[in-house]
């Protein structure tokens, strides 16, 4: 089965972003497909490299970056609630005059259509949140 | 393959007090321009949202609530509210806005886009749709 994800928390304050990345490592384990991996409301905090938790804690971010990286993920960070929480690559850098960026490896900034693509080609889209 | 889905906004959310609300209603208009066949439920603190008389001066926030009256225009004119959470609030359909559309079915007539349902026929309307976002 192909799977759409939305992630509507921020990393620690909310078991979303963890809860999603155990969905999204059984459904890979179980071989099932993940489309894409979107991000929106306080869920773009999940994006910056910036993230530093203490040691003995689990890094959400960089456990999105690698599994990214081991299963080809496509991470989306949307654009426009990007903006507002300062989630930023070096496009947006750019288009906005800002002094540096803050994305993690394996994540784009990218438009809200993208959400509702997954909604058309997954066979089921998963919300993370309350 | 057909690209055209059920897809169903559910708003479960006090319009202010957190951005869940201004920003469901930016997928939704931005989905418009997708062409699926769309729908929103408003049930629990989420009937506020579409609440008549919204005056958000004294908070320091947008009023987000006339961008409401703009759904018809984007063929979103399947808006449900659940009943028991109207009535739990003291509220009834003369307290929401009035969301309209222009039916091209019907000569364009202009037509009410809320229709108030009891949370027994919201469930038969869910079990229809493909895609399901809740905010």
């Amino acid at each position: 089965m192909k799977f759409g994800i939305q992630i509507n928390e921020g990393p620690y304050n909310h078991e979303a972003s963890v809860s999603a990345l155990n969905f999204v490592r059984a459904a890979l384990d179980a071989g099932h497909e993940i489309f894409r991996v979107f991000f929106y409301h306080d869920g773009v905090n999940n994006g910056t490299r910036y993230t530093t938790p203490p040691q003995d804690d689990i890094n959400i971010v960089n456990s999105w970056s690698e599994l990214a990286e081991k299963h080809n993920l496509d991470l989306v960070v949307c654009v426009a609630a990007a903006q507002r929480r300062g989630i930023v690559d070096e496009g947006e850098q750019e288009r906005n005059g800002k002094d540096g960026n803050n994305i993690a490896p394996g994540f784009r900034i990218s438009g809200l259509g993208q959400l509702i693509e997954a909604g058309i080609q997954s066979d089921r889209l998963v919300v993370f949140g309350d | 393959m057909s690209d055209i889905k059920k897809f169903m906004y559910i708003n479960t959310k006090a319009p202010y007090g957190t951005i869940y609300a201004w920003e469901s209603l930016e997928v939704v208009l931005i989905g418009a321009a997708f062409e699926q066949e769309v729908s929103m439920a408003f049930i629990g603190d989420g009937v506020y949202q579409i609440a008549k008389g919204q005056d958000t001066s004294d908070l320091g926030v947008k009023n987000f609530s006339p961008t409401y009256s703009a759904l018809g225009d984007y063929d979103v004119n399947k808006i449900y509210v659940e009943k028991e959470s109207l009535e739990a609030r003291g509220l009834t359909l003369d307290d929401l806005l009035g969301l309209k559309y222009e039916d091209e079915d019907d000569d364009w007539a202009e037509k009410d886009s809320i229709r108030v349902v009891s949370s027994t026929e919201l469930a038969e309307i869910l079990e229809q749709q493909e895609v399901v976002f809740s905010f």
